[in-house]
């Protein structure tokens, strides 16, 4: 195809996205920032990297995980013939250690000696903990303590994997407030400290180097759904937080007009009641964690509290790759709210016999409303990105159910 | 370049003496006392002002700073309000620069355009911006100087020969040398790293170099004020105000007074 007209160019090489994206950095970061760049991309082009990352992928997380068709709920919904991209299935239980495991291996080729990461659910500490473990490396993961609080278990999960765990107390103390004490902790330990960035955000290269490791969902899916039906699929719907299950299974299919892609954000309460998660839907242009992109934000340039009942979508913010695929129009964004994703989340237990984690319940919620209007050879797939175990806490609170 | 800023620093050099900066956050702890506390700080010794303009996640700063933010922002500080400040400062000071420090999301938001018009007019000096790396100059740097309004880079232990001439490239007014690679208020460089440091630095510019991020005491001040051009100081202070509710601006005084002495003590080599 005629490259100057592709999606998948991005970003330039100051890590601009149309004009989100960049490198907004304290200045101790930016040599660091620059080296990890110049390293990503002699990686990149190492097929001995790769290879190491796909053997690892295989027989250590799993992969590929499979595209399983969803009869019972495609019955119900009545309409779009509906499969679930299984990455729940992965070690760890969701995507999140795909771009650990990519990570880690840069860290260790830089000759770095310690992790730290940030983490909202507590899903991409949990990963970050574990491929520390594999590897034998000092890990330290930042999380909020309102997070602390409703994922106990992955706290639990992480100490047991040898990671320190340490509370975040400062702003509103959740994900962006983890993010703020993992970039202080960096520029304290600049030489040996490697930071795994969970999602497509921060500054350049981190949202394209995310996305590259995530990208092994689509590319599997390109392949299963054409072994499966002969061709590809019309619709492919994944939940939003930072954005990398949506931007791993999008961006191979951003060069095919054909298919419509959706990305759905954590609604909260509902977005007109202003405690939501939707950066794009209610959100504007600014500037946090190193990149420009859509945020939640006052009249004065404030950042707002986010508010989901999903931890792992709880972030003011959104990779700034999607808020340009916003921008020019190439992928649709709506918002589900906590009770639609919530009744999602029992739906998917009873017809499908699978516990999906709060944030891609929230995909199956627009799933809901979007397949029964669609034509039984109209061929959807969603990102079941994680699994719900470590939510049956919250969900139990949410249905006053006592344990 | 401003005309303070510069005016500043050659008065400093004619006296063969360190300047003290003086770091508060605008709104701190409330809107009048923080008023009071900044028309304070020349009268106590402050050279220049560095005044903060609180966000909600300052990510390069440490508690002290963060808990000040936060203050001011509780007590309905906007950066509408920060440069109202500065142009009632400076209906009775027109000499001592202010610098305004701080992260560039509230100014985005406020619109580049707009934020330099109301800042020239309240009488802005110069602009510290945390997260606006040289890479990002066309963003706020450039309109900045072009209005005459200097733009302060931070040089730290990281910032390598091989960088440093980009970081000195669009950089006016002076340097602010810190002295850790860190967040700010906790700990401070050893003297002769720091001296060490600021004899690199000198090679590559003629610019002042103010140094800070974590000196809090008098002795500290007037250790590096014997190779520096300026002294920072900001938790320390930030500090003061949250341990001297209602009564900021005397205690912050006190204080500032303190580090004065301490930097006037120090023999220019």
């Amino acid at each position: 195809m005629d490259q100057s007209n592709s999606f998948r160019n991005g970003p330039d090489e100051d890590g601009h996205f149309g004009t989100y994206g960049g490198r907004f950095v304290a200045e101790t970061l930016m040599p660091l920032i620059l080296d990890l760049e110049e390293h990503f991309a002699a990686a990149s082009r190492d097929e001995a990297f790769w290879s190491e990352f796909n053997e690892l992928l295989k027989h250590y997380v799993g992969r590929p995980s499979p595209l399983t068709f969803a009869p019972r709920i495609t019955e119900r919904f009545g309409g779009a013939k509906i499969y679930f991209k299984r990455d729940e299935l992965n070690h760890t239980g969701a995507h999140k250690i795909n771009n650990c495991i990519g990570q880690i291996l840069l860290a260790r080729r830089m000759g770095k000696t310690r992790i730290i990461a940030e983490t909202g659910a507590g899903q991409h500490g949990v990963a970050t903990a574990t491929v520390c473990a594999r590897f034998g490396m000092p890990c330290t993961v930042y999380m909020g303590e309102t997070d602390i609080e409703r994922q106990q278990p992955n706290v639990f999960r992480m100490r047991l994997l040898g990671a320190e765990v340490r509370p975040v107390s400062s702003g509103t103390r959740t994900l962006k407030d983890a993010m703020n004490e993992a970039l202080r902790d960096w520029v304290a330990n600049v030489e040996d400290t490697f930071y795994i960035i969970g999602t497509v955000a921060g500054p350049h290269p981190y949202p394209a180097m995310v996305r590259d490791f995530q990208a092994v969902i689509g590319n599997e899916v390109r392949a299963q759904i054409v072994e499966a039906e002969g061709r590809l699929p019309d619709t492919l719907v994944a939940c939003i937080g930072g954005g990398s299950n949506a931007m791993g299974l999008f961006h191979p299919f951003l060069d095919d007009a054909g298919v419509r892609l959706i990305g759905v954000e954590a609604g909260g309460e509902g977005v007109e009641t202003g405690r939501h998660a939707a950066s794009l839907t209610a959100g504007r242009p600014g500037v946090l964690h190193g990149n420009r992109t859509y945020l939640l934000q006052n009249d004065d340039g404030q950042i707002n509290d986010a508010h989901s009942i999903s931890a792992g979508l709880d972030y003011p913010g959104i990779g700034p790759e999607h808020a340009w695929l916003h921008d020019v129009g190439r992928v649709e964004y709506v918002s589900v709210t906590d009770a639609e994703a919530l009744e999602a989340f029992q739906l998917c237990a009873e017809l499908e016999g699978i516990l999906p984690a709060l944030e891609p319940s929230h995909a199956l919620a627009h799933v809901a409303k979007l397949a029964p209007d669609l034509g039984a050879d109209h061929l959807l797939v969603m990102n079941l990105c994680g699994r719900g175990d470590k939510d049956v806490f919250s969900v139990a609170e949410a249905l006053d159910v006592e344990l | 370049m401003s005309d303070r800023i510069d005016a500043r620093f050659r008065q400093l050099a004619d006296e063969r003496r360190a300047g003290l900066v003086t770091f508060v956050t605008a709104g701190d702890p409330n809107p009048s006392e923080s008023q009071r506390l900044l028309a304070a700080l020349p009268r106590a010794g402050a050279d220049v002002i560095e005044l903060g303009m609180p966000f909600s996640d300052p990510m390069a700063d440490g508690p002290a700073i963060q808990k000040s933010s936060l203050r001011a922002l509780e007590a309905g500080q906007t950066l509408a309000n920060t440069l109202a400040m500065v142009g009632e400062f400076r209906t009775s000071d027109d000499a001592t620069p202010i610098v305004l420090m701080g992260y560039y999301n509230p100014i985005f938001s406020y619109g580049v355009d707009r934020f330099l018009e109301d800042a020239t007019r309240a009488g802005v000096d110069g602009l510290i911006i945390v997260d606006l790396p040289p890479e990002a100059d066309s963003e706020l740097c450039l309109p900045a100087r072009a209005c005459g309004i200097d733009f302060i880079r931070l040089a730290t232990p990281t910032t390598d020969d091989r960088r440093l001439p980009s970081v000195l490239r669009n950089s006016s007014g002076f340097l602010y040398y810190v002295s850790i690679a860190g967040i700010t208020g906790t700990r401070v460089g050893e003297t002769d790293v720091v001296a060490g440091a600021l004899a690199r630095i000198r090679a590559h510019t003629e610019l002042p170099i103010a140094v800070g991020f974590g000196i809090r005491t008098p002795e500290q001040a007037s250790r590096i004020a014997e190779t520096a051009d300026a002294v920072v100081v900001g938790s320390a202070l930030v500090d003061a105000v949250e341990h001297t509710p209602g009564n900021a601006a005397v205690a912050v005084s006190e204080l500032v007074e303190q580090l004065k002495a301490g930097v006037l003590s120090a023999r220019k080599a």
